[in-house]
């Protein structure tokens, strides 16, 4: 490693939004074969700033050097004949073409391609760090790990020695996340440097030599990670003390308010993603769902809100049969459910605080009176919801595409709660939001817990769930793997259930 | 490296004002390049304008032919702006129009001796029920198979008018009216009231009363608001527990059956009767006219009345020699800047940032 010569620097970088100071003369270095980690809560401006490298952005001010020479960059073209290569959150791979003619598209200028020479090519640089990846093996199927390695492959094969990964272990298991870390510093040992964009800690103690802390558009630390530590990060990030609330007490559940009979259930492409999922949740806990997406989760949701129909099987709610019930009826049979895409399915982002806050109950008492709606009560009834749920918006007629991540979250979450559900299902209700905003939904659904409410709780994140679940169920290829309870319940057994391993667990 | 660029930043509040004006500004860069056109052609544009809008606007006649113009354009347009809330695209009103005049034709052809009491609300009733039901029938496959209704009712209007010729051709023919194609003339009680002594007909109360109704619904009411999340959302809508498909046949069914009651105003209080080309495509016409109006119902009474004046003054201006089709051609200018000048109202244009140095 030789860590005297800087392959990166960005000098003084400013860019401004309308509204919005995004990037604040930041300065970042990065070492030849070095692993930096830039660290920061969502809107601190990580994003901006890499796909500012990445030529997506021009700055408003400041330079880059790469290795000491002044250079702009003005599309992800030009980036990449720099070596600058990025891989982004969700992968830009086409699923029926093989990974070779993933790697190569849009590369050659000519007519014929030359598939051969290219497999052979990337058969080296697959073999030269280890990624086990076949050529010639189309990208459906291969899992979410290696299609992330093809994605790496794709940077290196056009001379990328700049990596530039966004939030890379989102998508992966525990088991996938180790893998890839170590596949991080190999490639760094071999003269590559590498920059990673997270806003998980743990991840970013494991993986990197170097973290530079976004704070509001501003660097507000610049650290060696072995003199750092998780907690001394988290204050940096947030800027204050953090206190993270978790489950206390056992819970006393009471009756169940949602059970699932061997209940199964076509995806969007017809092929089954519920094969006989049996289920049960009681009044006062909360039951998480594990697994990483993709394995059920959307359709096992949506089964239970009544949006997709079951094709076998039995749903009651509160004690009552619902199978296949219009999601009408379940609203009114007292469900609640915070959908995973807040904004396209749980509000519509051009549509205002109140209208948002309304979407559920327009049709009753006191929010109508016969056909017209009570403006004045939905506003006051409205102001009271921003005020209790800390909601950050300048008013009231404010679209809500305009907030943030977790006030958007907020709105999802004040509607759902205030309406009294019996039962509450959260898809991924943290998902992508900053440490505070992930803690204050936390605290909220812990409230509803002792409130006596029926909480499902879908999530990727084990640290959450084994936070602030009473049981846990693993989901795996649209069946539980097995339901435990939270006190037998770690990251590594988890992590195995999650690949599909049962015997593993046992 | 320094290629000019430029790019569009979006604004983060359009101030009210530049809402107001930009499309006034717009309407008249459409006349400034209509100018441009007539002067190339020989013409003086100002005096062509003069006699547009004098003739349309400016005398006792001119006026009210502009409101009979603009009478089936409100409807018409008040008929989409209701589907177009809910992002239906509904291209119908032709036709809807056409099958509206029909079904409001079969009433006094059938039953001439009814008082104007049972006559008029009868006519109005089956010629909303006919437009209504031109409308459900794109809306039956839009429901259960998802079948794209700009096509169905796009296709459907070329079916009404070939009905109309049918009868107006074959058995609806006027025995006594030399072989044109037209049916009898209506008797008087299947008269539209006429507003004083010009052409001017009751019609035109009916299309501003309820463009207030409409007003009022979208704006403060629970069928208004569902409109809207279902036009905005459609996962959101069905996430709220809407009945979507429910709504999709109520919705054709009343912007058809809007389109419809045109058809009745054309045929009971202008013409008297049903005729071969009884619109000359006021149902096309409303659709720039409520997309102008961005589906406000206020502002597509206002629009009509704009776009019949361009109407009277094209056929005013054939006189000192200029084609009728300019009112088409300013027609389509001022829908042309008037989406770009849109653009601007929510963008901004910077010139990207280059290197300096």
């Amino acid at each position: 490693m030789a860590e005297n010569m800087q392959h990166l620097e960005m000098l003084g970088i400013t860019k401004r939004f309308p509204g919005v100071l995004s990037n604040n003369n930041i300065n970042i270095q990065l070492g030849t074969g070095e692993v930096l980690a830039i660290l920061g809560e969502n809107g601190a401006g990580k994003t901006t700033l890499m796909n500012i490298l990445y030529g997506l952005y021009q700055p408003d001010a400041g330079e880059i050097l790469l290795k000491g020479k002044s250079v702009k960059i003005n599309s992800p073209r030009e980036a990449i004949a720099l070596g600058v290569g990025m891989v982004h959150q969700h992968f830009m791979l086409v699923p029926n073409l093989t990974v070779t003619e993933n790697v190569i598209l849009g590369l050659s200028r000519k007519i014929l391609v030359d598939l051969k020479t290219a497999a052979i090519r990337i058969k080296e640089i697959s073999d030269s760090y280890g990624l086990a990846i076949n050529p010639d093996a189309y990208i459906w199927q291969l899992s979410v790990g290696e299609q992330q390695r093809v994605e790496i492959i794709k940077a290196l094969y056009r001379g990328a020695n700049l990596l530039i990964l966004d939030e890379p272990t989102a998508v992966l298991t525990p088991q996938e996340s180790k893998e890839l870390i170590l596949l991080l510093k190999n490639m760094a040992a071999q003269g590559n440097s590498i920059i990673v964009i997270s806003h998980k800690l743990n991840e970013v103690m494991a993986v990197s030599d170097r973290v530079t802390v976004l704070r509001d558009g501003e660097v507000c630390a610049d650290v060696k990670t072995r003199e750092t530590s998780s907690e001394a990060l988290a204050r940096l990030m947030v800027g204050r003390e953090m206190t993270r609330h978790k489950r206390e007490g056992k819970s006393s559940p009471g009756k169940p308010v949602l059970e699932l009979q061997e209940v199964f259930a076509k995806g969007d492409k017809g092929t089954e993603a519920l094969s006989g999922i049996t289920l049960e949740i009681r009044e006062g806990e909360i039951l998480g769902i594990a697994g990483v997406s993709g394995n059920g989760q959307k359709e096992l949701a949506e089964v239970i809100s009544g949006l997709r129909k079951v094709t076998k099987g039995k749903l009651c709610l509160n004690g009552k049969e619902s199978t296949n019930h219009p999601p009408i009826d379940l609203i009114k049979m007292g469900l609640g459910y915070i959908p995973e895409d807040r904004m396209h399915v749980g509000t519509i982002p051009s549509f205002s605080i109140w209208e948002n806050f309304i979407l559920k109950d327009h049709h009753k008492s006191p929010f109508a009176k016969g056909t017209f709606l009570q403006n004045r009560w939905i506003r006051s009834h409205s102001s009271s919801l921003v005020e209790k749920y800390g909601i950050k918006t300048p008013n009231l007629e404010t679209p809500t595409g305009r907030l943030s991540g977790g006030n958007i979250q907020k709105i999802v979450l004040a509607r759902e709660i205030n309406r009294n559900p019996k039962t509450l299902v959260a898809a991924y209700p943290t998902r992508g939001l900053d440490i505070g905003a992930t803690d204050y939904i936390h605290s909220k659904l812990l409230e509803a817990r002792s409130n006596g409410i029926g909480v499902m709780l879908i999530s990727e994140d084990l640290e959450e769930l084994i936070n602030i679940c009473d049981r846990i169920a693993v989901l795996y290829d649209g069946r539980i793997m097995k339901v435990m309870p939270v006190e037998e319940a770690d990251e590594s057994t988890l992590g195995l259930l999650m690949a599909g391993l049962s015997e593993a667990a046992s | 490296m320094n290629r000019l660029a430029f790019k569009l930043e979006k604004r983060l509040n359009p101030s009210p004002a530049m809402i107001a004006i930009v499309p006034l500004i717009s309407v008249l860069l459409a006349l400034l390049l209509g100018a441009i056109f007539l002067s190339l052609t020989g013409q003086n544009p100002l005096a062509v304008y003069a006699t547009m809008f004098g003739e349309a606007l400016g005398s006792k006649y001119g006026f009210t032919e502009t409101l009979v113009k603009a009478i089936p354009l409100m409807l018409s347009a008040l008929g989409i702006s209701i589907a177009f809330k809910m992002q239906l695209w509904n291209i119908g009103a032709e036709g809807q129009l056409y099958m509206g005049a029909l079904a409001a034709t079969w009433l006094p052809l059938t039953y001439p001796n009814l008082p104007a009491y049972l006559m008029l609300p009868g006519m109005a009733m089956l010629a909303m029920a006919a437009g209504g039901i031109w409308g459900l029938i794109a809306a039956i496959p839009k429901a259960i198979w998802k079948v794209d209704e700009i096509i169905t009712t796009l296709m459907l209007n070329y079916v009404a008018i070939l009905w109309v010729d049918y009868l107006v051709y074959g058995p609806w023919k006027d025995p006594k009216g030399f072989n044109f194609p037209f049916t009898a003339q209506f008797p008087g009680a299947a008269r539209l009231p006429g507003l004083g002594d010009s052409r001017v007909n009751a019609g035109l109360v009916l299309a501003v009363l309820l463009a207030i109704l409409l007003a009022v619904v979208f704006k403060y009411s629970r069928w208004g608001y569902e409109l809207k999340v279902i036009g905005a959302s459609e996962q959101s809508a069905r996430y709220a527990g809407m009945h979507i498909k429910k709504k999709i046949l109520v919705v054709l069914f009343l912007s058809g059956a809007i389109s419809g009651l045109a058809g009745m105003t054309e045929v009971s209080g202008i013409v008297g009767r049903l005729q071969h080309g009884i619109s000359p495509g006021y149902g096309y016409t409303a659709i720039i006219v409520a997309w102008l109006s961005k589906l406000n119902p206020l502002a597509i009474v206002l629009v009509s009345i704009l776009f019949g004046a361009l109407q009277v003054g094209g056929y005013a201006v054939q006189v000192v020699g200029v084609p009728a089709a300019v009112a088409s051609m300013l027609q389509g200018a001022i829908l042309f800047f008037v989406l770009g000048g849109e653009v601007l109202t929510n963008y901004r244009i910077r010139r990207a940032q280059r290197g300096e140095k």
